[in-house]
């Protein structure tokens, strides 16, 4: 995973909520065996409409995404993280995330950042005109003008972002507890190993 | 001294932690991993490049179901007809060759027991009580239904799975969704978690896994059970279980994948002790009166966007939360709704039986049994039924249940997701609408600009006789 600390630039001011990963990535642009390449499909209704925010000539390229409560909701699809970094987005600002989207976010780098509607509001003014920072290190959204909210996040993403940590490499640091749990699980509950075995069996 | 009262889901959960970090993060264990063709090429990929092999591949069972045509996969002579689509065949192609380089149990697109991955997992004992199942795709929720906590992962996770045989997690806070009372003549599962939608909404869950309870649950069978935790993620919720009983064992007893002799009764054993402790906490408490659950259909864009049958499009200006009320607004424009339209009324010229929400044997009888004798309207333009698996479709033959559909005028099909999701040619056209037992009525889901309805099996085979939503309580029994 690449290091994160602070993104600052333009952002797209969306404000909707219960954006869902259908809207984020349809399912014909999942037929891939790639991550690349999905910017092109990436919110490809709203797109469709004229004068939607992603194609206002200032927001081309922005980092950041508003939007409203409950974001990336419904399918499990990482694709919708990896359409957003491909089309440079590297945080969404919302009141609310689905469980499942803000961990593919934290996956693939993508700041989740949780404020409360009032905020958010505030912020979707701001992005009209101006850009935005997010800070990961000290927690706060600042604006150009007075702003700074505060944000929390969880302990254990920051510090791997902030330090590009790979999270696959450090579980299989912890191997040995891991063939303990298998031990100890293989002694207590003997029949949660045998599913192919018995399925060979029965054949 | 007693130890603290735990629900359902802490047992479980306790019972698959590896380790705990001091910030609260836990190393989980996985017991069963299902993969399936559209979630998975990356992270075999990735595998791949960082030299890592799946380190409990007897753990894990493969099947395509999302991008498989339904339409017959053999030529007359036996042989494999190639699918058109050149970008799912290489994704299919990604499955078969991964699953045997990997050593993982396959599952190929012909093979009998083929089906969608929720349907199969349960179907083949593989999913069994009280134990971490996870896979690339949200509707893992629906093993709750055997009494599992399951929940679906994104393509990182499916590779840290792959991997580790864990992930980490951080524990969820728990939901208690009380069902009080009966559900009425002619109401079923899928109704009634409908309307549990309307009730929570789709954030209601977020952080939270559900526990359905109540004597409802008790008395629902599996494949009801399974439609009920299948949309627990429509509710926000990563997870929904119901706790095991006898009618989850003599379900799964039997069943490939599942212990044997005494190793199935030392399962039970344990299975019997997983059920929430009396006086255990919920951090949340929702309760349902079963007796107002109506026959419920969805009329906007999201799946809390629920009515009962007898009820009418709402308007805008009835929701007190203004995002709300412009999110309705648009989805009655994409809808093509007035408000005030007695839902009855609604003209549909498509129908899909079928998703890993309601597409198990149960679920097929329901609407025979509507459907016999009948046809679908002139109006109804395509009606197709896609049974959940290839057993499913099997057992549903034996009964008689394809002539039923087809002298309905439906189109009876090879097993997949089908039009649930528009990723196989099942689709929907635009600005047409389409009465679908799936699970999702997002904008674009089952085609770019195609209306979604959701509703139950009996309800999709009632809307296929008379051309638009009915309730299905109002035709008479053939």
């Amino acid at each position: 995973m690449k290091q994160v600390s602070t993104i600052s630039g333009r952002a797209i001011p969306l404000g909707l909520k219960n954006v869902d990963t259908d809207v984020i990535i349809p399912a014909h642009w999942l037929k891939t065996v790639s991550r690349e390449g999905l910017g092109k499909g990436a919110f490809e209704t709203i797109r469709q409409a004229p004068g939607n925010p992603f194609d206002v000539e200032d927001f081309a390229g922005a980092p950041i995404l508003i939007a409203g409560d409950n974001f990336g909701c419904g399918s499990s699809r990482e694709h919708a993280a990896w359409a957003m970094l491909d089309m440079g987005l590297t945080a969404v600002i919302a009141p609310s995330f689905s469980d499942i989207f803000s961990g593919n976010a934290f996956k693939n780098g993508i700041l989740a950042v949780e404020l409360p509607q009032e905020q958010v509001d505030r912020l979707l003014e701001v992005a009209k005109d101006h850009p935005i920072t997010i800070d990961l290190e000290n927690q706060v959204v600042t604006t150009p003008f007075q702003d700074r909210f505060p944000f929390e996040v969880d302990p254990f993403r920051k510090h791997c972002l902030l330090n590009g940590l790979d999270e696959i490499g450090l579980t299989l640091e912890r191997d040995a507890a891991i063939e303990t749990h298998e031990r100890v699980r293989a002694d207590s509950l003997p029949w949660l190993d045998t599913p192919t075995r018995n399925r060979r069996e029965h054949a | 001294m007693a130890s603290k009262p735990r629900t359902l889901y802490e047992k479980i959960w306790d019972a698959h932690v590896v380790e705990r970090q001091d910030d609260g993060t836990c190393l989980v264990y996985i017991d069963r991993h299902l993969v399936h063709e559209v979630t998975s090429p990356q992270a075999f990929e990735a595998l791949r490049l960082a030299g890592r092999k799946v380190r409990r591949p007897d753990l894990t069972l493969a099947v395509p179901d999302h991008n498989l045509p339904t339409t017959p996969r053999t030529a007359p002579d036996g042989s494999r007809l190639p699918i058109a689509d050149k970008q799912s065949a290489a994704q299919l192609a990604a499955l078969e060759a991964n699953a045997p380089a990997f050593g993982i149990d396959y599952i190929d697109a012909v093979a009998p027991e083929q089906g969608i991955v929720h349907v199969v997992g349960p179907e083949q004992g593989f999913s069994l009580p009280g134990t971490t199942i996870v896979c690339g795709d949200s509707h893992t929720a629906a093993h709750g239904g055997v009494g599992a906590l399951a929940f679906g992962i994104g393509t990182s996770e499916v590779e840290h799975v792959l991997a580790t045989q864990t992930l980490l997690l951080r524990p969820s806070k728990t939901m208690e969704v009380r069902v009080e009372g009966e559900l009425g003549p002619g109401v079923t599962p899928k109704d009634l978690i409908l309307h549990i939608i309307g009730v929570i909404g789709t954030a209601g869950g977020t952080g939270y896994v559900i526990e359905y309870r109540g004597e409802v649950f008790e008395k629902m069978s599996v494949e009801g059970r399974l439609t009920v935790c299948n949309m627990s993620i429509e509710g926000g919720a990563r997870a929904g279980l119901i706790p095991p009983d006898q009618t989850v064992f003599d379900y799964l007893e039997g069943r490939p994948y599942a212990p044997q002799g005494e190793a199935w009764d030392k399962a039970v054993d344990w299975w019997r002790s997983l059920a929430t402790d009396e006086g255990a906490e919920f951090d949340k408490s929702v309760v349902i009166d079963a007796a107002a659950v109506e026959p419920t259909v969805s009329w906007g864009t999201s799946p809390e966007d629920v009515v009962a049958i007898g009820g009418t499009v709402p308007s805008p200006a009835v929701f007190e939360d203004a995002a709300k009320r412009e999110a309705v607004a648009k989805s009655l424009d994409y809808m093509g709704l007035a408000p005030g339209t007695p839902m009855e009324q609604v003209k549909v010229e498509n129908i899909f039986i079928g998703s890993c929400t309601n597409s198990r044997i149960e679920d097929l009888r329901a609407a025979a049994e509507v459907l016999k004798g009948r046809r679908k309207a002139a109006s109804v333009r395509w009606a197709i039924a896609v049974p959940g698996s290839g057993l499913v479709k099997r057992q549903a033959e034996e009964e008689g249940l394809d002539r039923i559909f087809t002298d309905a005028g439906f189109e009876w099909r090879e097993p997949g997701c089908s039009a649930c999701l528009a990723m196989n040619p099942d689709k929907v056209p635009p600005g047409e609408r389409c009465a679908s037992t799936s699970n999702r009525n997002f904008v674009g889901r089952q085609g770019p600009g195609a209306r979604t309805h959701l509703l139950s099996p009996a309800m999709a085979a009632a809307a296929a006789v008379t051309g638009h939503l009915t309730d299905v309580r109002k035709l008479s029994p053939k």
